[in-house]
C-alpha cells in the first residue's frame, strides 16, 4: 500500500501507485463480502484443526476432540456389511442344495460368495480360475475323481481327500515299483497299455497282450476291467483325455513306480456350512458338474 | 513519495483499499418492449420449473408415470418418451455440448442475452425485485427508506417482515419444486405435508431455500459480476458483429440538459440526443452506466433501452439511442453509411451446423437405441477347457438387458464352431437345446453360458462366435460376437 492521491485520468479511479512499463495498476479492491468469506474460511480451518485429526506429530498425530477415525468408520461399515450378508447367507444355508441353481437370486449369491471364498482358500492349489495344475485337478472340466454331482462335490469339500478327517476320501495308488510288485520292464509295458486305453500311441516293440495281462492282474481292482476308473475309490478313468499328472510314458512310469497320493484338506469346521454350500454350487457351476 | 502505511489501519476504513463495500442497487420499475419480453420469459421459465414435475406420462403398469423423473434409487432417468439407463449418460454429455454451443450461438448473435433473459440468477432476482417493489415501493421510496434505516417504525418493520416472508415463501417453493423431480411429485407433496418424507428431501429443500433466498435476495448482481465465469469467457468468445446493448454515442454526444440542448441547437451547435437524465442508470439491475460502453457487469437485459425509449418519446426524439447494436455500425453511421446487421456469418453458421450435427448424432443414437441388449465377456481363467472326451468348452458371462417395462422370455442361440452346443448354468432342465430364460422388466441379468465344441474341429486356434438373444414374444433380436478359443 502506498500513500498517494494518484487518480487515473481515463477511468477516474484511484491507482495503487504501482507502475510497470508506464502502465499503472488501478486500485480495484475486493468486495467486502468476499473478504469476510475469506476470513470465515480461515476460522473454519482452525475449527477443523481442533475438531478433526489434523497435525502430524513425530510419532503420531493430533486426534482432534471428536476422535474421528476413518479406520473406525470402515470397521463399522464392514460390520454392517457382514450383518446384511448374514441374512442372505442364512437363506442360502436353508435352501436344499439342488434348488439353489434353479433360483437365479440364490445362484447369483452362491456364485459370488463361492468365487470370493475360492480365491481365498482354494486358489493356491487349484488356481484362481480353478484350472488346476499338474496333480491338482482342473475343476472346470467334466472328469471327477470323487464324483461331480452337487452332493459329491460338497462331500469332497467338507472332508477332503486323505486329509486325516474321519470321513475323508481314502485311497492310494500303490507304489508298484518301489514296493517291488512290478519290475521296471513290466511297468513300461503296462504304461504303454494304459496309453493305448485312451487312444494314445505306444512305443515300438511293445507287447500288447503282456500289458493287458499285467493290467488285469494288478490294476483292475481299482480302475476296473476296462480302465474306466471308480469314483468310490477315487480311481481315475484311464480311457479319457484328461490326465491329472500327465499322459506321457515317463510320467506314467513314475506314477506306477512311486504311486500317487494327493491331499485335499477338509474344510468342515474351517468354513461355515453355508459358505461350503456356496463353494460347492460355485464349483459345480464352473461347468463340469454332473 | 511512497510513504509506507500500516495496512492494519487501512482495514478499518469503510472504503479502505482492502475491500470495496457494495453499493446497493435500487433498480427503478420500467415498462417497454424488453420488459414485456422479460416478464414473458420469466413466466415461461418459472412455469416450466414449478409445474413440470406434475406432468404425467403413461408408461404402463408398474412404471413411474411422471413425465420428468430422476429415479436415483433405481438409477433411471425418465424424460417423456425416453427412459435412460446409467450406461447411457452420454446423452447428458450430448445435451451439455448442445447447451454450450447454443450459448455460444446466442452470444455471437446477441451478446449476453442468456444472462439478461434466461439465466436462473436473473429470473429469480427479477422476481425478488418485483416483490420488493410491490412491498416497499419504487426506487426513490426504497432509497429514502434505506437512508432512514435507523427509524424502524412499526410500518417499516411490517414491510420488511412481509417482504422477507414472501421471499422465503418463493425460495421455499423453489427448493420444494427441486425435490419433486426426484420422486413421484403428488406422493412426495403428500409426504412433505404430513412430515413423512425422507430426511434427504427436507435437507435439499432447506439448502435450495437458503441459496435462493441469499442469491436472489441479497447477492443479486454480485453473482454476475464476481462469481459467474461466463462474463470472462464471453468476453473472449464474442466478436465485433455481436449485437450488444450499446449506447450510440454517435447521436448521443455531447450530453446536456434538454433546455440547454434546445438553446445550443438553436445556435446551430452540435448536441446529442442524450439529455443526461440518468434513467438508463436508474433502471439497471447491476447499477452500471451503459453510456460507458460495453462492460463486464452488463447482463444485456435491455431495460435501459426501454427507459431511454420512454424518455426519447417524451422529448420527441428518435428512439433507440440505446439499443442492440455494435461499434461497427456506430462508425458506419458516423461516416454517413447505413448500418448493416450480420446475423448470418461464418461464426453463427458454424455454431448452427454444430448444433444440427450434435443434435442429429443424438437423435440417431436415440432412434437406434436397443431395448434388448446383450454383452458377452469371455472367461479368461481358463480361456478354454478340455473335456474328458476331448471336446473343448469355453465359458462366457452373458449379460442381458431388458429395457422394456414388462417381463420377457428370451431365448439364447449361438452361431459358432461346427456342432457346438450351448448350456446355461441354472436353466438346463427347461430347454437344453435352446436355453430360454425369463428376463424381468427393466432389469439386467447375468448368465454363465458354456459352449462346447466336439473334438473334430479343433484345428483352428480361435473361431468367431455370435450370441443371439431373441424375445420369443416380440421377435426382437440382439446379438454380439466373441471368440471361441482352443487351448
Amino acid at each position: 500500500m502506498t500513500e498517494h492521491n494518484d487518480i487515473d485520468h481515463v477511468s477516474g479511479k484511484a491507482t495503487t501507485g504501482h507502475q510497470w512499463d508506464g502502465i499503472k495498476e488501478l486500485n480495484t479492491p475486493l468486495p467486502r463480502w468476499w473478504v469476510i468469506t475469506f476470513y470465515i474460511t480461515i476460522v473454519w480451518a482452525i475449527g477443523y484443526w481442533i475438531v478433526y485429526p489434523a497435525w502430524p506429530m513425530l510419532r503420531s498425530h493430533t486426534t482432534g476432540i471428536l476422535h474421528y477415525s476413518s479406520r473406525a468408520e470402515v470397521a463399522v461399515e464392514l460390520a454392517n456389511l457382514e450383518k446384511i450378508r448374514g441374512d442372505k447367507m442364512v437363506a442360502l444355508g436353508a435352501a436344499p442344495l439342488a434348488e439353489i441353481e434353479k433360483d437365479p437370486a440364490l445362484l447369483a449369491l452362491a456364485r459370488a460368495r463361492g468365487k470370493t471364498v475360492f480365491g481365498d482358500n482354494c486358489a493356491p492349489c487349484h488356481g484362481s480360475g480353478a484350472a488346476g495344475a499338474k496333480g491338482y485337478p482342473n475343476l472346470n472340466d467334466d472328469d471327477w475323481l470323487w464324483g461331480g454331482t452337487l452332493d459329491q462335490i460338497l462331500q469332497t469339500i467338507q472332508y477332503g481327500a486323505r486329509s486325516g478327517h474321519a470321513k475323508t476320501h481314502e485311497s492310494a495308488m500303490l507304489a508298484f515299483g518301489k514296493e517291488g510288485v512290478l519290475k521296471r520292464d513290466q511297468i513300461v509295458t503296462v504304461a504303454n497299455y494304459v496309453r493305448s486305453l485312451s487312444g494314445l500311441p505306444t512305443s515300438p516293440g511293445y507287447d500288447a497282450s503282456a500289458g493287458a495281462k499285467i493290467f488285469a492282474d494288478n490294476c483292475t481292482a481299482c480302475h476296473g476291467d476296462a480302465g474306466k476308473g471308480n469314483q468310490e475309490l477315487g480311481a481315475p478313468n484311464l480311457t479319457d483325455k484328461i490326465w491329472l499328472y500327465g499322459s506321457d510314458e515317463a510320467t506314467l512310469v513314475e506314477t506306477i513306480t512311486n504311486g500317487r497320493a494327493g491331499v485335499m484338506p477338509a474344510w468342515v469346521g474351517r468354513l461355515d456350512p453355508s459358505t461350503i454350500k456356496a463353494l460347492a454350487v460355485y464349483v459345480h457351476s464352473l461347468g463340469g458338474g454332473k | 513519495m511512497n510513504k509506507p502505511v500500516n495496512p492494519i489501519e487501512l482495514q478499518f476504513e469503510d472504503d479502505g483499499p482492502l475491500y470495496a463495500a457494495r453499493k446497493k442497487v435500487y433498480p427503478q420499475s420500467v415498462s417497454g418492449t424488453f420488459r414485456r419480453i422479460k416478464w414473458g420469459l420469466m413466466a415461461f421459465c418459472l412455469g416450466v420449473y414449478y409445474l413440470l414435475p406434475f406432468v404425467r406420462w403413461n408408461r404402463g403398469l408398474g412404471a413411474p408415470d411422471q413425465a420428468v423423473l430422476v429415479d436415483l434409487p433405481n438409477s433411471r432417468f425418465y424424460f417423456f418418451f425416453i427412459e435412460l439407463w446409467p450406461q447411457e449418460v452420454y446423452y447428458f454429455t450430448g445435451l451439455l455440448i448442445l447447451a454450450a454451443i447454443a450459448l455460444f450461438l446466442m452470444n455471437s448473435v446477441g451478446g449476453r442475452i442468456w444472462c439478461g433473459y434466461l439465466c436462473p440468477q436473473t429470473v429469480w432476482t427479477d422476481l425478488f425485485y418485483a416483490v420488493e417493489r410491490f412491498v416497499e415501493g419504487d426506487r426513490r421510496e426504497r432509497m429514502r427508506k434505506d437512508v432512514a434505516g435507523g427509524s424502524f417504525t412499526p410500518r417499516r418493520v411490517a414491510e420488511l417482515a412481509l417482504k422477507h416472508s414472501i421471499w422465503l415463501l418463493i425460495a421455499w417453493w423453489t427448493g420444494g419444486a427441486w425435490v419433486l423431480y426426484f420422486n413421484d411429485a403428488p406422493t412426495l407433496v403428500k409426504q412433505l405435508a404430513t412430515f413423512q418424507a425422507p430426511m434427504l428431501a427436507y435437507i435439499w429443500i432447506a439448502i435450495l431455500t437458503a441459496t435462493t433466498y441469499v442469491l436472489a435476495g441479497f447477492m443479486r448482481e454480485q453473482v454476475c459480476v464476481y462469481m459467474c465465469p461466463w462474463p470472462r469467457i464471453q468476453a473472449a468468445l464474442t466478436d465485433e458483429w455481436a449485437l450488444n446493448v450499446t449506447y450510440k454515442y454517435d447521436r448521443g454526444e455531447k450530453r446536456t440538459s434538454l433546455k440547454k440542448a434546445n438553446e445550443l441547437r438553436a445556435l446551430g451547435e452540435q448536441v446529442g440526443d442524450c439529455i443526461d437524465c440518468y434513467q438508463c442508470v436508474a433502471v439497471c439491475p447491476t447499477g452500471i452506466d451503459i453510456r460507458d460502453g460495453a462492460q463486464l457487469d452488463c447482463i444485456q437485459c435491455g431495460l435501459c433501452i426501454d427507459a431511454c425509449d420512454t424518455v426519447m418519446t417524451k422529448i420527441g426524439r428518435e428512439t433507440r439511442l440505446i439499443g442492440y447494436d455494435n461499434d461497427i455500425n456506430i462508425h458506419r453511421r458516423q461516416a454517413g453509411k447505413p448500418p448493416i446487421y450480420r446475423i448470418v456469418r461464418p461464426r453463427t453458421i458454424t455454431y448452427v451446423c454444430m448444433i444440427v450435427g450434435v443434435g442429429a448424432i443424438m437423435l440417431y443414437a436415440l432412434l437406434t437405441r436397443t431395448l434388448l441388449d446383450v454383452n458377452v465377456l469371455h472367461d479368461r481363467n481358463p480361456v478354454a477347457v478340455k473335456l474328458s472326451d476331448g471336446s473343448i468348452r469355453n465359458a462366457y458371462t452373458v449379460r442381458l438387458l431388458n429395457k422394456r417395462g414388462f417381463d420377457r422370455v428370451i431365448a439364447i442361440d449361438i452361431d459358432g464352431p461346427h456342432n457346438a452346443t450351448i448350456h446355461v448354468v441354472g436353466v438346463d432342465s427347461v430347454t437344453p437345446d435352446r436355453p430360454a430364460i425369463i428376463l424381468g422388466r427393466d432389469q439386467t441379468t447375468e448368465l454363465r453360458v458354456l459352449v462346447t465344441a466336439p473334438a473334430e474341429n479343433n484345428s483352428e486356434k480361435s473361431v468367431p462366435i455370435r450370441f443371439r438373444v431373441t424375445d420369443i414374444g416380440l421377435g426382437e433380436v440382439a446379438s454380439t460376437t466373441d471368440n471361441f478359443v482352443t487351448p
